[in-house]
């Protein structure tokens, strides 16, 4: 492709593929589609027009064409739909064991956390290969994490998390943009994802500082607050034990059931009346304004880490509670 | 010889009944108040224009290097409210639709005249503020105001932006309001609704769409101004407010707008392809319902621009696959269209030109929109400049097209001139060029990825942001063309007659212009719509110059 | 040109000239009227959308706040808008039968209901004033959580009840300062004698007005003071 005029973006994932498939699909359809168009009206217009055709045959319609077009492209539209909502349902439910990294977004940088405690700044460093789920929020308003080369866009929301996943297939350096107006420098809060192959990954890893690995930095939250006090590891605490927590369902104080995903954690720490364990009083206190997206970042991961690994995962390291040891255990 | 001034002088019609700048501004003639409408959105369409060619140009080089970055998001931002709110939703049916609606259903006025005028005042307070805000500042939020940005974090002129809009939406309800009213009661005797002219079922099914989807955007900006200046929480997470829930409201309305946009130039089409093809247009029903269709489905549609914005999973299936049905309509009509065409007598004169000019670019731009309902592809290319060239064929390409078709197609009706037919098939061909000069290459800079409202880009799209900027210009020169002539026809142009292009209506059986109560008697109508067998072809007007 | 000859109907002064016939003329006024009441639907429409949305999603607080309004008041404000409605109604009668002084008495009875109305409102919200459940800098719903141990509530959340509130019934209060200055041109116009059984078209379509407007309180009234009366304990 020309570097001065390129037509095409890169294609670095593995859904990329599959999204261009539809695109030169949809492009063919409508190339088609126009060309028709312009190629009847040239037609028409030249074949009657006044000095050849003085007369004009008056003709009411035909309930059959009518029925016709209409039917016809109904039919191809809900193809177009199916498989577009086939890539959709693709892109929106990431694999199991994928790799976790935070983002969190502010006017107008990206703050990225990789679980083993890399922190990077507008800059994402993946390994070829692996499946990488981002979980994201913003600190203040709306903006958009979008990688064209992975054709993914996912909007970073305030107060909640939103995720995208992606698998990259070719290391090199590709454009990160935000892609939901959010001020002044919008058009400034751009950055590279750097794809590397797993050697160079790993050497990346251990080169960077270390802030610990993010479920550490959680559990020593964890502890700084005071949560232990009641968040015990045994059923005697006034809180809920936390451990095996995370991923499954949770019945609530007024019936209803959840699932205990990231929002349900962040949200219960923030404001921790919105939904009470059956069997528990509302009395955790509130911590909204006391914890920083990061530190809600670091505490998510830590519960995360309380609970079994999904068989087969890659990459994610784990944390046992406190007070147990295991082989794998890192330093 | 009698002179020109001394033919029209002779007979009395709407322009020379009364002079005097109090018989205008207190006028209730529909005539007149279309013509107070043409000014000043033609003055807004100009206003709207210059920030764009201002964007065009910083986006020359991919550096900011024409304006600071506060500026290009307030230029856009401006861009967008006033071409959206001040030119394309009143454009056709405030000065076309308060024109003709009356006229083709063989009224003397529209329902109530006095509503009217009112709604031309509400418009014009509105522009006063909006202009107001503008020399005072403009705002930056984008013409979505997205909270939390717009409540919480924009410290320019947002209050003064949402108010003008909320008045101007009054004077687009009240004009619907005013055409279904008409529509419905002031019918001629024997003008029933399938004898209908199409422009007015699209106009009918557009003030519907003005009537039932402006208020919410009303109470939208009202709940956005007082969280701003109270300090409410409704949209704002950080005060127990939801971001998503100031979207769906929003859009609840702004994409029915854009049918409010495009529905009316559809229905000027309807209008010019039988005129110059001599020939009825092939399924009325089918056009007719197809107006109505994409009222009622249009409103069913509104989160196709959430899909990225954290909905769920299965509401942007639904609303994808609604999406699709929505299309379907728009693709009857432009069959129908084409089909009218087939064994006609086809004469190429300038309206005929945008009605060809709009059929190809809408054909392209509802197709893109295709691509964008569709998931997979919409997670890549919105909030890019694919979205960007998208509306801007339908907006421009189509409405903005059918509006000029229009415009050249009754302008002997409305001024008693006729315009330079050679002058008027160059501005269009211009327009036509520099319109898809501008605008095509944004496809190509969308898929790659390049963003929307963004005041620096990388280098790699440089060529193409270019190309556009150089069709932008030439666009440009394509819409001061018209300004010039019809300003010149007004004093220079061939007298005009009742009926210079043998086109079928009720407006074309009164002299042009009219005069004030339209006709000399009510017409009592024993004929189908567009009765081209029994018209003749006009004898004077030569079109083959 | 036809040859027939012009036919004028007998028409009163109040047919304006772009109409045929004064039937015309009270029909499109009527539809004109119904159509604009679907568009104040709509405006409503998505404060009540806002509504639901958070009402679904933080009961507890809206329970509390709807509890913390008067329901004295509220019900007293209901019954009157109910006859401010009859007495609309009885005077499109009275006009109707051309009964000029009946119409004043009823007109004039209708616009001191609406100041009823809006009095008690105004008493309503300089309670609310007091207990500092007005949002914004000095907004406080420490009396709320003291009022309330079972349940936790949250003052963001509160607050939004609280918004909500003040928005709709300020929206409401606005329509009904508006239909009450309607009213008084329609009380001095048919005290001038205006309106005849041929011919009174803005009291019908004026009616029409207030009743929307009772109409839309008939919904605020529960949902802003009926949430959650059941008794506590």
């Amino acid at each position: 492709m020309f570097n001065d005029l390129p037509l095409w973006p890169a294609r670095a994932s593995t859904g990329a593929g599959n999204v261009d498939a539809l695109y030169v699909f949809l492009v063919l359809l409508a190339s088609f589609m126009s060309l028709a168009i312009f190629i009847m009206v040239a037609l028409f217009a030249i074949r009657y027009r006044r000095q050849r055709n003085q007369q004009a045959e008056q003709i009411e319609g035909s309930t059959a064409l009518e029925i016709t077009w209409s039917v016809i492209p109904l039919g191809i539209f809900m193809v177009i739909f199916a498989w577009g909502a086939v890539i959709y349902f693709q892109e929106r439910t990431p694999p199991q064991g994928a790799t976790e990294i935070y983002v969190v977004a502010k006017q107008w940088m990206w703050k990225i956390e990789h679980p083993e405690g890399q922190r990077e700044i507008n800059e994402l460093h993946v390994p070829v290969g692996r499946d990488i789920k981002l979980i994201m929020t913003s600190q203040d308003v709306i903006h958009s994490f979008y990688i064209p080369a992975f054709r993914i866009k996912q909007d970073v929301l305030p107060g909640r998390y939103t995720t995208e996943w992606f698998r990259a297939t070719k290391p090199g350096v590709y454009h990160l943009f935000c892609a939901e107006y959010c001020g002044t420098q919008h058009s400034g809060m751009i950055g590279q994802i750097v794809v590397m192959e797993p050697a160079q990954y790993q050497a990346w890893l251990a080169g960077g500082t270390t802030f610990g690995s993010l479920a550490a930095n959680g559990q020593s939250i964890f502890q700084q607050l005071g949560c232990p006090t009641c968040h015990r590891m045994d059923t005697q605490g006034r809180g809920p034990n936390l451990t095996g927590v995370f991923g499954k369902p949770i019945q609530l104080e007024d019936g209803r059931i959840v699932v205990a995903d990231e929002n349900y954690v962040r949200e219960s720490i923030l404001s921790p009346s919105a939904k009470v364990v059956s069997g528990f009083k509302p009395i955790m206190p509130v911590f909204q304004g006391l914890v920083s997206e990061e530190q809600l970042n670091a505490l998510v991961a830590y519960i995360k880490s309380l609970s079994p690994e999904p068989s087969g995962a890659a990459g994610t390291p784990s944390l046992r509670p406190p007070g147990t040891q295991t082989q794998e255990q890192k330093e | 010889m009698a002179t020109a001034a001394a033919i029209t002088a002779e007979r009395e019609h709407y322009l020379n009944k009364e002079y005097g700048i109090r018989s205008w501004l207190l006028t209730t003639d529909h005539k007149r108040i279309a013509l107070l409408y043409l000014m000043s959105i033609t003055f807004f369409f100009f206003v709207g224009g210059f920030f764009a060619l201002l964007i065009r140009l910083e986006l020359l080089t991919p550096a900011g290097d024409l304006v600071q970055a506060d500026t290009y998001n307030k230029l856009f931002t401006m861009h967008g409210m006033v071409m959206v709110f001040f030119f394309l939703i009143p454009s056709i049916p405030a000065v076309l639709g308060n024109f003709l609606v009356p006229m083709m259903i063989g009224a003397k006025d529209l329902a109530f005249p006095r509503i009217n005028l009112l709604s031309w005042y509400l418009y014009i307070i509105a522009g006063i503020m909006m202009l107001h805000c503008i020399v005072t500042g403009g705002a930056d939020t984008g013409w979505t105001f997205y909270t939390p940005f717009s409540t919480a974090f924009a410290n320019t002129k947002v209050i003064e932006a949402g108010l003008s809009i909320f008045v101007a939406g009054f004077s687009s309800i009240l004009t619907g309001l005013n055409f279904v009213v008409t529509i419905h009661r002031m019918r001629a005797p024997g003008m029933t609704w399938s004898r209908l002219p199409l422009f007015i079922w699209a106009h009918y099914a557009t003030s519907i769409i003005q009537l039932l989807g402006t208020p919410v955007l009303a109470i939208t900006l009202v709940l956005v101004v007082f969280e701003r200046l109270f300090g409410l929480g409704i949209f704002d997470p950080t005060r127990g407010g939801d971001p998503l829930l100031f979207q769906h409201l929003f859009w609840f309305y702004s994409h029915p707008a854009v049918y409010i946009m495009i529905l009316p130039s559809m229905g000027v089409v309807a209008e010019i392809v039988p005129c110059f093809s001599r020939k009825r247009i092939f399924g009325y029903k089918a056009v007719a319902l197809s107006s109505i269709a994409i009222a009622v489905f249009g409103f069913l549609v509104w989160a196709h621009h959430m899909f990225v914005a954290g909905i769920s999973l299965y509401s942007a299936m639904i609303f994808s696959i609604l999406s699709y049905l929505v299309a379907v309509p728009s693709a009857i009509k432009v069959f129908n269209w084409t089909a009218t065409m087939y064994k006609g007598s086809i004469s190429f004169s300038t309206p005929m030109l945008y009605a060809f000019g709009f059929i190809g670019l809408f054909t392209m731009g509802g197709l893109t929109g295709l691509f964008l309902a569709a998931l997979g592809i919409d997670v890549h290319v919105t909030d890019t400049y694919f979205v960007v060239a998208h509306f801007h064929y339908i907006m421009v390409g189509g409405a903005v097209m059918g509006y000029l078709g229009g415009m050249h197609f009754w302008w002997p009706k409305i001024s008693g001139r006729m315009y330079p037919e050679a002058w008027g098939r160059l501005a269009a061909l211009i327009v036509f060029l520099g319109f898809n000069l501008t605008f095509f290459p944004q496809f190509i800079l969308g898929y790659l990825g390049m963003p929307r409202r963004y005041w620096q880009y990388p280098a790699e799209f440089q060529v193409l942001n270019v190309m556009s900027t150089a069709g932008s210009t030439i666009l440009a020169v394509g819409y001061v063309l018209p300004m010039v002539y019809f300003l010149w026809s007004m004093r220079y142009g061939k007298i005009a007659d009742e009926n210079p292009w043998g086109a079928a209506g009720l407006e074309w059986k009164t002299a042009s212009p009219p005069p004030t109560f339209n006709f000399e008697e009510i017409p009592e109508v024993t004929w189908e719509a567009y009765n081209y067998d029994e018209i003749p072809e006009p004898v004077e007007v030569s079109l083959e110059r | 040109m036809s040859d027939s000859p012009v036919v004028v109907e007998q028409h009163g002064p109040e047919l304006r000239h772009h109409f045929v016939t004064a039937e015309q003329q009270r029909e499109a006024s009527s539809l004109g009227m119904w159509l604009f009441l679907a568009t104040e639907i709509m405006f409503f429409g998505g404060m009540f959308c806002a509504y639901l949305v958070y009402r679904l999603n933080y009961f507890n607080e809206f329970a509390a706040g709807s509890r913390s309004l008067s329901l004295k008041w509220g019900t007293i404000n209901t019954i009157v808008l109910i006859c401010s409605s009859l007495t609309v109604a009885l005077g499109v009668r009275a006009a109707q039968m051309g009964k000029r002084k009946l119409l004043v008495i009823l007109l004039l009875l209708t616009i001191v209901f609406g100041f009823a109305f809006l009095g008690i409102k105004g008493i309503e919200w300089y309670d609310k004033y007091k207990e500092h459940h007005i949002p914004g800098a000095s907004f406080n719903a420490d009396d709320l959580v003291h009022d309330y141990p079972q349940i936790h509530i949250d003052q963001a959340h509160e607050q939004i009840y609280f918004s909500l509130y003040f928005a709709m019934t300020g929206l409401h209060a606005l329509h009904m300062i508006i239909g009450v200055g309607i009213f008084v041109f329609l009380t001095y116009y048919s005290w001038k004698g205006l309106y005849t059984p041929e011919y009174h078209t803005p009291i019908e379509i004026g009616g029409l007005y207030w009743h929307f407007v009772d109409i839309i309180w008939i919904y605020l009234y529960p949902l802003l003071y009926l949430i959650d009366r059941k008794p506590l304990g």
